[in-house]
């Protein structure tokens, strides 16, 4: 299908996104099995989570405890009554032939969320958030192999899942990303989900119509599933988007159904024939009494509940001073914002810290492809280098060199000894100060040397002198440029600056 | 008096007087198997090699338990319905599609049986998956009654109340759903309780219809009766639908006089088209309990009507979804089949019989998007009606007495072609799970053809003490229970 770069504006698209995440409780939600991930298969099961005959689910008491925290963070009303239920269906990974879920009354509903869209505030509404098992995991040998067996793998069944269900207030790919980042936040600001979407602990379909603007009713729908990367959020509603769009405008017609993102092909692609119409007979589970949860205890949660990205971010901007780009940044990664406020509290200026670590600290960790939670280097290095440019000691220019070094060898510290050291071992400290003195990158702060390099360069550049004296002074640069590159860069820009600015004006008297 | 045709007290009595050894006992039991097995067919899986070693690490232990614990089982044979898990033993809900199966784990009935020393006999034969009220639907072989053996035991624990009733086994459990317990009883002349929902742990207990189903003792009189409670009964961690209250000494109420004990008579228990003779044994035996000081009471509980209707839509449905898990894929039986859909198919329709497929695809249609608002809902709706009926008797009355089924045996073969007669078999018993409040049947009376007559007493929520009293002072006065089919 060919694809058109614009997009004719008449259409508006809306989106509501059913997310899986998959919660960090230690034992799975209706037995004692570990939930770690990557085992051999089949080591982590017990006749209950395999679906023996007799055996009956426990609620594990972390995971509604997960459940109740989210909804109290996405402003949800939080049931003091509500029911699992058992959705039915036939499939290996699934031992029981149902999975039990909620259906009638989840144990949050109605909340929302808050997005930034151009800079405005604007509320995504949650429908629900309800508990559920996850399913095992059917492994196919490849048929051109040669390869004639399914294996099933239970590691996976009874995992803890909440579905979190937005309303379809989501209005164009972007905003879906943006809501998908902060439900992503805010999991991870709990520690009810690591959010990793790549190994499928945060999953997220999507239902999705075009409409024309201005009209009040919804258009058909698709449902729009394995969408298992951010990257892939953004691009898969796009093309959906897209796709609905061209059909329309065929004067064809939507189809209600279930389609599949492909990565590879970025295209979206009918389900059709691969999978039957369900009726899954949701009734309420008899195995397990109805949830009583006392607002007691949802009030002490909501006391002790961590600080959240919006509180954060706008305690950023009136704490320290930050403008909303950067403190919306910092605050999207709990690990960050407390990395930030280390340094802060340690002595960093603000605005300084936040600007090291948006302009270098991520472009590192980022070429790494590692987290902030991998990141060896400390608040305090970051600190102590900040002290070096105030006290004059290297130039900021210089600092990028020295933070770069900082950052190698702190990583190389670690990763040479710690293989081989059984005790836990204090982490040797590169400081900004050794990696100066290292390499020679002190400052020339020397005014007599400084004033021979400034003359040097003026009588050598006379041609770009009469240009500055006809009143082009921008090129103060190419003279402050000259000088640093007879130094390396370590003259004091500030000093260069000065002089410059002096010998040139004297001249021209 | 041999051995195998004691009470669970009376054998009791003797290993702790050491008259007879554990060895003795089980021997007993044993040679009683041997010689009228073959007519009844109660048993699926006989556990005699498991049973002997059992039976002489439990002489090691007799001086140490005896004064220990009253609720001692210690050396008791008793027999447990197929379809409640053993670890290491074959458990088929006398069902082909779980022919192979050897749970690696113990129901928490059974845990408790052990710790309390009781013998394993062996699992004994029920309607396939519980389904049924005769063992007619037993995928393997139909269970005789001991009293006429052309007739059938009842069910689904048929099994158990054969056994209890041919001596070919101490005491039993069984599991009741609708009936289940109650009707065996009394079709076999045995004592029959099915406890308050959520006395006993299902934990281990194959699930036919989880919100009704409940594990309870089937024994020779009523004191066994309270006995076994006392062990089975209690919370557990692993069933939570199981109750957290306390657990009483059952065997505190035997004895008690029950002068003043109001007797609730429920009208529309008492209807056109019961047997005569039934309704005859069971009017006596209210007027017995009158004489002994309890007052009648007429009491209605009008919903009696829709609990048949009720009840096959709630249990059907339930079992649609608890039998989904026997698919082929990880154990038990498994056809082969082209595909994955072959593969569910086959297995399926090899391995269920035509009652339990009959009842999937009633409670599949009863959930399904379009009928769900009309049965599975409406049912629940008349549930809680048929709750209310109850509650509001127990305001007015102790207990209530009923019959505990409209007839007597019925013969082999004469209602497995018509469901619905079938289905009625179970019309006094079904309200009772339904409510989830306890209820036990006693024998009370012969038909002319000498088959036995049950006695049912219902009993408000957790109030098993009360049917047990009042089931123990009428045992006392009569002696239905001591009388022995032939054999």
């Amino acid at each position: 299908m060919a694809q058109k770069e614009a997009r004719p504006v008449r259409y508006e698209p809306v989106i509501g996104l059913e997310v899986h995440a998959q919660m960090l409780t230690e034992t799975k939600i209706f037995c004692g099995c570990s939930t770690k991930f990557g085992s051999e298969p089949n080591t982590q099961i017990c006749p209950v989570c395999i679906g023996m005959p007799g055996v009956l689910p426990v609620l594990n008491k972390k995971a509604l405890e997960f459940a109740i925290k989210t909804g109290i963070s996405t402003k949800c009303n939080i049931s003091t009554y509500s029911r699992f239920a058992r959705k039915n269906y036939f499939y290996p990974d699934l031992p029981k032939g149902y999975q039990i879920s909620q259906y009638e009354l989840p144990i949050c509903e109605h909340g929302y969320i808050e997005i930034v869209v151009d800079g405005n505030i604007k509320k995504i509404g949650i429908t629900r958030i309800h508990m559920e098992e996850d399913a095992g995991k059917n492994i196919h040998e490849s048929t051109s192999g040669g390869g004639n067996f399914s294996f099933v793998d239970l590691n996976r069944a009874g995992v803890p899942l909440m579905e979190i269900v937005s309303e379809p207030d989501i209005r164009s790919p972007v905003e879906a990303v943006e809501y998908m980042k902060k439900l992503r936040a805010i999991l991870r600001y709990l520690g009810v989900c690591d959010g990793n979407m790549e190994q499928g602990s945060l999953r997220c379909d999507a239902n999705i119509s075009v409409r024309p603007s201005g009209q009040k009713e919804y258009g058909t729908r698709t449902e729009v599933k394995n969408i298992n990367s951010f990257k892939f959020v953004e691009k898969a509603l796009d093309y959906e988007i897209r796709r609905q769009i061209k059909v329309l405008e065929d004067n064809g017609k939507i189809v209600q159904e279930t389609r599949l993102w492909d990565s590879n092909r970025g295209i979206t692609e009918s389900m059709r024939g691969k999978e039957e119409a369900h009726d899954y007979r949701y009734f309420p589970e008899p195995d397990l009494v109805p949830i009583m949860v006392e607002q007691k205890w949802i009030d002490d949660m909501e006391a002790f509940l961590p600080e959240l990205p919006d509180i954060k971010r706008e305690r950023f901007v009136s704490d320290y001073g930050l403008p909303e780009y950067d403190a919306d940044l910092l605050v999207s990664e709990k690990a960050l914002a407390d990395w930030f406020e280390d340094a802060v509290k340690l002595g960093g200026q603000p605005k300084a810290v936040s600007n090291w670590i948006m302009s270098d600290l991520l472009r590192l960790l980022n070429t790494e492809n590692k987290s902030i939670e991998e990141c060896t280097l400390k608040p305090k290095q970051l600190v102590g280098m900040l002290k070096l440019i105030e006290n004059g000691t290297i130039s900021g220019k210089i600092a990028k060199t020295v933070f770069e070094e900082m950052y190698k060898k702190t990583k190389t510290t670690l990763d040479v000894t710690l293989p081989m050291l059984k005790v836990k071992m204090e982490m040797k400290e590169v400081t900004a100060e050794a990696i100066i003195k290292e390499k020679g990158l002190i400052q020339i702060s020397d005014s007599g040397k400084i004033e021979k390099l400034v003359d040097d360069v003026i009588s050598k550049n006379q041609k770009e002198v009469e240009r500055f004296k006809a009143g082009e002074e921008k090129l103060i640069a190419f003279f402050v440029g000259q000088v640093m590159k007879l130094t390396k860069g370590k003259a004091n820009p500030k000093m260069v600056n000065e002089l410059l600015r002096k010998k040139l004006t004297w001249k021209n008297l | 008096m041999e051995l195998y045709s004691l009470s669970v007290s009376e054998i009791r009595d003797l290993l702790d007087k050491k008259d007879i050894s554990v060895t003795d006992i089980v021997s007993s039991i044993y040679k009683r198997i041997d010689s009228v097995e073959n007519n009844i067919n109660a048993f699926v899986t006989i556990t005699e090699d498991h049973a002997m070693e059992t039976a002489k690490k439990a002489q090691k232990n007799t001086d140490l338990e005896k004064s220990k614990n009253k609720n001692s089982l210690l050396g008791i044979p008793i027999a447990v319905k197929d379809n409640i898990c053993t670890r290491g033993i074959r458990t088929t809900c006398s069902s082909k599609i779980l022919n192979n199966f050897v749970p690696p784990y113990e129901s928490t009935v059974t845990s408790k049986l052990i710790e309390h020393g009781y013998i394993l006999i062996g699992k004994t034969n029920l309607d396939e998956f519980a389904m049924g009220s005769s063992t007619e639907n037993s995928g393997f072989h139909t269970t005789k009654n001991p009293w006429d053996v052309e007739r059938i035991p009842g069910g689904s624990s048929g099994g158990s109340a054969a056994a209890v009733a041919a001596d070919e086994c101490i005491a039993a459990l069984g599991s009741d759903t609708g009936g289940s317990i109650r009707q065996p009883a009394a079709l076999c002349g045995v004592v029959g309780l099915k406890p308050t929902y959520g006395r006993v742990s299902r934990y281990g207990l194959v699930a036919f219809a989880s919100s009704l189903d409940q594990i309870g003792p089937i024994t020779k009189n009523v004191r066994d009766s309270a006995i076994l409670m006392n062990v089975i009964s209690g919370h557990d961690p692993l069933d939570s639908t199981s109750a957290d209250v306390p657990i009483p000494d059952f065997t505190e109420a035997l004895g008690r006089d029950i002068k003043g004990t109001r007797i609730g008579i429920p009208n529309e228990y008492f209807v056109e088209g019961m047997d005569r003779e039934v309704e005859v044994s069971v009017k006596e035996a209210i007027k017995k309990l009158e004489t002994l000081g309890a007052i009648p009471v007429e009491v209605s509980l009008p919903h009696t009507g829709y609990a048949i209707a009720t009840y096959y839509i709630l249990a059907t449905s339930e079992a649609s979804s608890n039998l989904a898990r026997y698919d082929g894929i990880k154990y038990g039986f498994r056809a082969e089949g082209r595909d994955l859909m072959d593969v569910y198919m086959n297995t399926r329709a090899q391995g269920f019989g035509a009652e339990v497929k009959r009842r999937i695809i009633l409670g599949t249609y009863s959930l399904s998007a379009g009928y769900y608002e009309a049965y599975y809902r409406k049912a629940q709706q008349v549930r809680t009606l048929i709750k209310k009926d109850f509650e509001e008797a127990f305001d007015k009355v102790d207990i209530i007495a009923t019959p505990t089924s409209p007839t007597a045996a019925f013969k082999i073969g004469e209602k497995i072609s018509d469901p619905l007669q079938m289905y009625l078999s179970d019309i006094f018993t079904i309200s009772v799970n339904l409510a989830g409040v306890p209820g036990i049947s006693i024998p009370c009376g012969f038909t002319s053809d000498n088959l036995p007559i049950g006695l049912q007493l219902i009993g408000n929520h957790f109030d098993e003490k009360s049917i047990l009293k009042v089931a123990y002072v009428y045992e006392q006065e009569t002696d239905w229970h001591r009388r022995k089919p032939a054999l």
